[in-house]
């Protein structure tokens, strides 16, 4: 869950332009020379590629730019790849998803994910802390029809990925600004910044200092526009962890103004629980409370 | 010579004059008939913020802000006048230098670029409520977006036009420094009229108003046209005088009280060569411990311009525009540039905002960045207090300015400025 930053920052940066779809290898482009495109489905609610149908008016002026070739979700008609882009949504559950990502792979020249599912599991990642047969046996009548894996994965962990996209569901705006990039070689501008800096921009006020709500917008990564905290709500953290994300100070701090523990686990434990920074958080917010075994009882 | 002409005469910059507080509404009509989009403060979400405003009932009576770092709250009471509180989260910047705006647009048409006039047809701004650390703001904006060889023409369309009606605190938050910056509490600059309340909270039936400019002399002449605009004696001028006077001394003498907010000073005797010989303190990485790298600090705060432009195009690529958006040294972005970024570290980030809003921007500018406004500490979402971190630098730096044995100075120059 890295928006593809090289680890040291000293690399191209974030949003390391996605291969040039203009490239020197063979384009795979359509007869009318447009650029191909296809839509795939893992472990998700489809809600990121709804946002791409839910861009009515932008999502026809794409359809004269390029070519939709494979994209379920919106028609039923499916032309074969290589696909120049492809855009994925949702997490790698099965052996079967596992078998199909690597095939998908290999049909794009370059591969997108769309969202938090497909860029850090999604919230169906909380079956990674439990034990999937109690699960299993939890929910189906007949367990042992069910073909599945112990974990939900981001799909960087099983292929290589040239862009993450984040969001749950992602934003369209973003969505337009990626496949623009894509198709003219440059780099999406796609902020790492916190969902503070759009607090700021249509000047809400701020739900943690004015109201004392624990709010995860000063870790998250910006993108919804900060949605929840123009409605009274704080951020529950849809784009996942911020760019240098200090949650150890935030958390410290609410948990200081009096919100328990369970209760910040529980909010770093939701559409991105396991990226790696939310990941961490989670772990150390619920292995109890810091020094119990040093402190003395009241 | 006609009656407007000598009404404004008659209310001349530097002369005084009394308004009944329920005429403020008369100031407000003669503002929006000229043509103004009038903001001022009002309780909306939890805090005094600056929005379009209407009515004078609309303005916060029976309101204070407590603030302390990290933490806004409102309070009601009812003894309270309009404008007893302070600052809340929004300043002039808002408006004058908004978070986004679109500095130009092109067209291709046939395979050449066309640009495109963008309309500019804001109507004037009028801001009731500012405070002298927002008058000292906008001064220091002034100084970057004015400037003889080169003035950003969207400010300066907008800060020619503005109508600056200020106010002189009567009330400091226990976040308020402007003191410490010697730039408040009184309103002296940068302002048309200026309100002063002589009475107590709620009990004041008048405020005393002083003239700063032409432009306000001919607003309080037009007001006088509806209502009486009434005499002040050298007493009453005295009076209104003191009550900002009074304030100040009365945050110099502040002191902890237990259960209370501690009450912000900055000392800034030597801070420039402080802080420049400091670049190596280990409190740099302390603090970096807390921050979050959220530019929340950045963003409240009234002096800080950094912003980054760059080309939004439609997917045909044929309409381009060019916007200018806030931008902040707290955003991994800012640093990078070809071959990697000179500040990747939050300690670096934090050093670069401190040591460049308190030390080069003397150097640049010939003041300082901070007007003690107290913003940036109440709306850190984890109090980090610019004050508190000046003052552990101070302390633990030798007489000499070096920092605290142990740790190499710098050798390395400041951060360039923005
Ligand atoms: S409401 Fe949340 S996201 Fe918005 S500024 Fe406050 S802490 Fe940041
Ligand atoms: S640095 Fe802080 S106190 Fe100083 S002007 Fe900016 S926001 Fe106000
Ligand atoms: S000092 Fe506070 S407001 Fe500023 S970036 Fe750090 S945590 Fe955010």
């Amino acid at each position: 869950m890295s928006n593809a930053i090289s680890a040291d920052d000293a690399g191209p940066g974030p949003g390391a332009p996605p291969a040039s779809v203009a490239g020197t290898n063979t384009p795979p482009h359509d007869s009318r020379g447009k650029p191909r495109i296809a839509v795939f489905k893992f472990a998700s609610c489809d809600g990121c590629q709804l946002q791409l149908l839910d861009a009515a008016n932008r999502f026809l002026e794409l359809a004269e730019h390029v070519e939709i070739d494979h994209f379920l979700e919106a028609r039923s008609r499916s032309v074969p790849g290589p696909y120049d882009l492809g855009l994925v949504e949702g997490s790698i559950t099965t052996p079967h998803d596992v078998e199909r990502i690597h095939e998908v792979r290999a049909q794009c020249r370059v591969l997108v994910t769309l969202g938090a599912c497909a860029t850090a599991g999604g919230i169906q990642a909380l079956r990674n802390w439990g034990r999937i047969d109690d699960f299993l046996s939890a929910v189906y009548a007949s367990p042992q029809f069910i073909d599945t894996l112990a974990t939900s994965t981001p799909i960087a962990d099983h292929v290589h990925v040239d862009f993450e996209l984040r969001g749950c569901p992602v934003d369209t705006t973003q969505l337009v600004e990626l496949v623009t990039a894509v198709l003219v070689g440059r780099r999406p501008r796609v902020p790492q910044h916190a969902v503070c800096v759009e607090c700021k921009e249509r000047g809400t006020v701020c739900v943690a200092v004015a109201r004392g709500i624990p709010c995860l917008g000063p870790v998250t990564q910006a993108g919804c526009g900060a949605i929840c905290p123009a409605h009274d709500r704080e951020c529950f953290g849809c784009y996942g962890p911020a760019e240098a994300a200090n949650l150890v100070s935030l958390t410290g701090w609410y948990e200081r103004r009096g919100t328990p523990r369970e209760e910040l686990a529980r909010l770093v434990r939701s559409f991105n629980a396991w990226a790696p920074a939310f990941r961490e958080e989670g772990d150390r917010l619920s292995a109890g409370p810091a020094g119990t075994d040093v402190e003395s009882s009241p | 010579m006609n009656d407007g002409v000598l009404a404004a005469a008659a209310h001349q910059p530097g002369s005084w004059h009394r308004l009944a507080r329920r005429d403020l509404q008369h100031l407000i009509d003669v503002l929006v008939e000229a043509g103004h989009r009038v903001v001022g403060p009002q309780v909306a979400d939890g805090a005094i913020v600056l929005r379009d405003l209407a009515h004078a009932d609309d303005l916060p009576h029976g309101w204070l802000d407590e603030q302390d770092g990290g933490s806004y709250r409102l309070r009601h009471d009812p003894g309270a006048g309009p404008f007893d509180h302070v600052v809340g989260p929004h300043s002039l910047k808002n408006f004058l230098f908004p978070p986004r705006d679109t500095l130009q647009r092109w067209v291709r048409v046939a395979g050449s670029w066309q640009e495109q006039a963008i309309p500019r047809d804001e109507p004037p701004l009028a801001v009731i409520g500012a405070r002298a650390c927002d008058l000292q703001a906008l001064a220091v904006q002034d100084a970057i977006f004015i400037r003889a060889d080169y003035a950003d023409p969207a400010y300066a369309a907008r800060r020619d036009r503005l109508v600056v009606v200020a106010v002189n605190c009567r009330r400091a938050a226990a976040t308020c420094f402007c003191h410490s910056m010697q730039c408040g509490p009184a309103v002296t600059h940068s302002f048309d009229l200026a309100l002063t309340d002589p009475a107590e909270g709620a009990a004041g039936d008048a405020f005393a108003v002083e003239v700063g400019s032409e432009r306000g002399a001919g607003l309080l002449a037009e007001v006088a046209r509806r209502t009486t605009v009434g005499a002040l004696d050298d007493e009453a001028i005295a009076a209104a005088r003191r009550v900002p006077r009074d304030l100040e001394s009365r945050m110099h003498a502040r002191s902890v009280e237990p259960g209370q907010p501690r009450p912000r000073s900055l000392d800034t005797e030597g801070i420039r060569d402080l802080l420049f010989d400091s670049l190596a303190h280990p409190r740099w990485d302390e603090v970096a411990t807390r921050c979050l790298s959220c530019t929340n600090c950045t963003l409240v705060c009234p002096t800080c311009f950094c912003h980054s432009v760059g080309e939004v195009a439609d997917l045909s690529g044929d309409h381009v525009d060019r916007d200018r958006r806030w931008a902040s040294c707290f955003e991994i972005d800012h640093g990078r540039m070809h071959g990697g970024n000179a500040r990747p570290t939050t300690a670096s980030r934090y050093r670069q905002w401190l040591t460049h809003k308190l030390a080069g921007w003397i150097d640049q500018f010939g003041t300082s960045g901070c007007t003690g406004c107290g913003r940036c500490i109440t709306w850190c979402p984890v109090g980090i207090d610019i004050t508190e971190e000046v003052a552990a630098i101070r302390a633990s730096s030798a007489p000499d300015g070096q920092p605290a044995a142990g740790h190499e100075p710098s050798p390395s120059p400041p951060d360039a400025p923005p």
